[in-house]
């Protein structure tokens, strides 16, 4: 069924932390690594070994540079669906094998039922999914679902595998309809907000932005070469020493 | 996007069908005449190679039935279920017209309110989707269901001056021609207007509000998530038409709009057996009109995705 659950029990989702991503691209290895081999069919790769290498992923890395000058900064930034509560590319399916979940919010794509048409791709602002070339059918982030209530592998193990593999810790799961929640604490504390919120498409999953930092420092940005070489502030030693260098001509 | 050639011939191709079976239907041409029998078999075959071709570019046509049962939300769907529903009135006005050379007005009559609701659908396909602002407006639908119209009409005042032409002494078919005139400027005057709009109106999506790091001042794709293209770059992507966007349109103007003009003013004046050869041209030249217009429709449409690629607007 392609119409929206009213409302969802739990709002199961990712948030990441853009503070301190390194973009080392991990997750996106171990997304593909997990979900092809496991939750229906593999993702493809076209040309693997060729010059034009192509294949489906369900999580990449981009990198952005803000602002300007000195003040820039390089933000990491990945992406993978963010599991609306109002998912445009439920709704235009036509054959019902696109879904959210009422249970957990998940989206998911029963690809029994998928005919690969892809107007899923095109009503989805974020890229989120893509269609697997081989298999013919639409692929995407299942938040692992096959690992989260698994009960054969370790208990620390039962969080996607994006969020398991993040050496920088800038992945978190949890459920964002419970406002105790760790996830749902780290976003009060540190703004997390909606990527294209004018979309109207509720993303569950939330982004924290890069955190605020000290004012430019004094040894760069715009100032003239003979102000930062100035030597004025120099205390204690090297007031001394650079005074006494000076009196020697 | 991507202009996938099924796709394009089949909103192109069954708008046609589907518009000429309004005109079938609402009695404008004859279906117990020569003229309106050959129009129903262009319908039926203009709508059948459009639905058909609409499958090919499926990654799985062979369940493509699945798609019939999603009506409640999907305008594709809805799409579907209605073209299907269409072919039982049109099927049996096609009967009556070929086998017993008569015009069955209310399987016409239904059939004609199912071809203006599946093009209807067609268009709300496109017409939904919030990610490609261009597509999203109700000039999309005018132009889709006007377009199907003109083309109908286009046929159907061809068909029309070939009957009149074996029987000499009718000339009311020539009340088609002011018609197909008013439903042709009319799309064009419609697509004008979208064309505008594309131009001026852009989506409310930035490449700040994609990554909602517009706090931090411009924001600037520094490096792609992989070298080579995705599936999400080809399909969202595509570039070729906007480069050559003026000359398509100019193109997509003269067939679609100028050629078809020009032959019906012509034909209000030259006796009915040159008519009928000069509109069912006009028609054709129409159809190639329509299939440039279209295929820019696609691709020209700019999705939001391309915000994370590095355009800044959408």
């Amino acid at each position: 069924m392609t119409s929206l659950p009213q409302q969802t029990d739990k709002k199961l989702g990712l948030v990441i932390d853009l503070d301190i991503c390194v973009g080392c691209h991990a997750c996106v290895v171990s997304c593909k690594e997990w979900n092809t081999g496991g939750y229906g069919a593999a993702l493809s790769d076209q040309d693997p070994y060729g010059d034009h290498v192509s294949g489906s992923w369900l999580n990449r890395v981009h990198s952005y540079e803000a602002g300007e000058g000195a003040n820039a900064r390089v933000v990491h930034f990945p992406k993978s669906c963010l599991h609306c509560d109002d998912a445009p590319c439920v709704t235009v399916c036509p054959t019902g094998a696109s879904y959210k979940r009422s249970e957990d919010g998940i989206v998911l794509v029963n690809e029994d039922r998928c005919i690969g048409c892809g107007l899923c791709a095109w009503a989805c602002p974020y890229g989120a999914r893509e269609m697997d070339v081989a298999e013919g059918v639409m692929k995407k982030c299942t938040l692992c679902v096959d690992r989260i209530y698994n009960d054969n592998i370790p208990e620390e193990d039962r969080v996607p595998a994006c969020v398991r593999s993040c050496p920088a810790n800038a992945r978190h799961f949890g459920d964002l309809a419970d406002p105790g929640s760790e996830v749902s604490l780290m976003v009060l504390a540190r703004g997390g907000f909606d990527l294209m919120p004018e979309q109207g498409t509720k993303p569950v999953n939330k982004y924290l932005p890069p955190r605020e930092r000290p004012a430019e420092p004094s040894s760069c940005g715009k100032r003239s070469a003979s102000e930062r070489e100035s030597t004025a502030d120099a205390t204690g030693f090297f007031r001394w020493l650079d005074q006494a260098l000076e009196r020697m001509g | 996007m991507h202009p996938a050639f099924s796709v394009i011939a089949f909103t192109s191709l069954s708008g046609m069908g589907y518009g000429l079976a309004v005109v079938l239907g609402v009695g404008l041409l004859n279906g117990a005449s020569l003229g309106g029998q050959i129009g129903y078999v262009i319908a039926l075959l203009l709508i059948s190679a459009g639905l058909a071709s609409s499958t090919f570019h499926l990654g799985h046509p062979e369940r493509a039935v699945l798609a019939l049962t999603q009506w409640r939300s999907s305008w594709l769907s809805r799409e579907g279920v209605l073209a299907i529903i269409t072919f039982l009135p049109l099927g049996l006005a096609a009967l009556g017209s070929l086998f017993f050379a008569a015009d069955w007005q209310p399987a016409g009559w239904l059939a004609a309110a199912g071809a203006l609701a599946t093009v209807y659908c067609t268009a709300m396909i496109y017409a939904s989707l919030k990610t490609v602002q261009q597509w999203a407006s109700g000039l999309t639908v005018a132009v889709y269901l006007l377009f199907g119209l003109a083309g109908g009409l286009l046929l159907a005042s061809g068909l029309a001056a070939m009957d009149a032409a074996m029987v000499p002494a009718d000339e009311s078919w020539r009340g088609l021609l002011p018609l197909a005139l008013v439903a042709l400027l009319g799309g064009w005057v419609a697509k004008a207007l979208w064309w505008r709009r594309a131009g001026q109106e852009h989506s409310a999506s930035t490449i700040e509000s994609a990554t909602g790091l517009g706090h931090l001042g411009k924001v600037r794709l520094l490096e792609r998530p992989h070298i080579e293209e995705n599936y999400l770059t080809r399909e969202m992507g595509f570039r070729v038409a906007r480069k050559h966007a003026v000359k398509l349109r100019r193109m997509a103007l003269l067939f679609g709009l100028v050629l078809p003009m020009v032959a019906l003013l012509i034909a209000l004046f030259i006796p009915d057996g040159f008519a009928a050869v000069l509109l069912l041209h006009a028609a054709l030249s129409h159809l190639l009109g329509v299939l440039i217009e279209r295929w820019l429709f696609f691709a020209e449409a700019r999705h939001t995705v391309m915000l994370y690629y590095g355009d800044e607007r959408a």
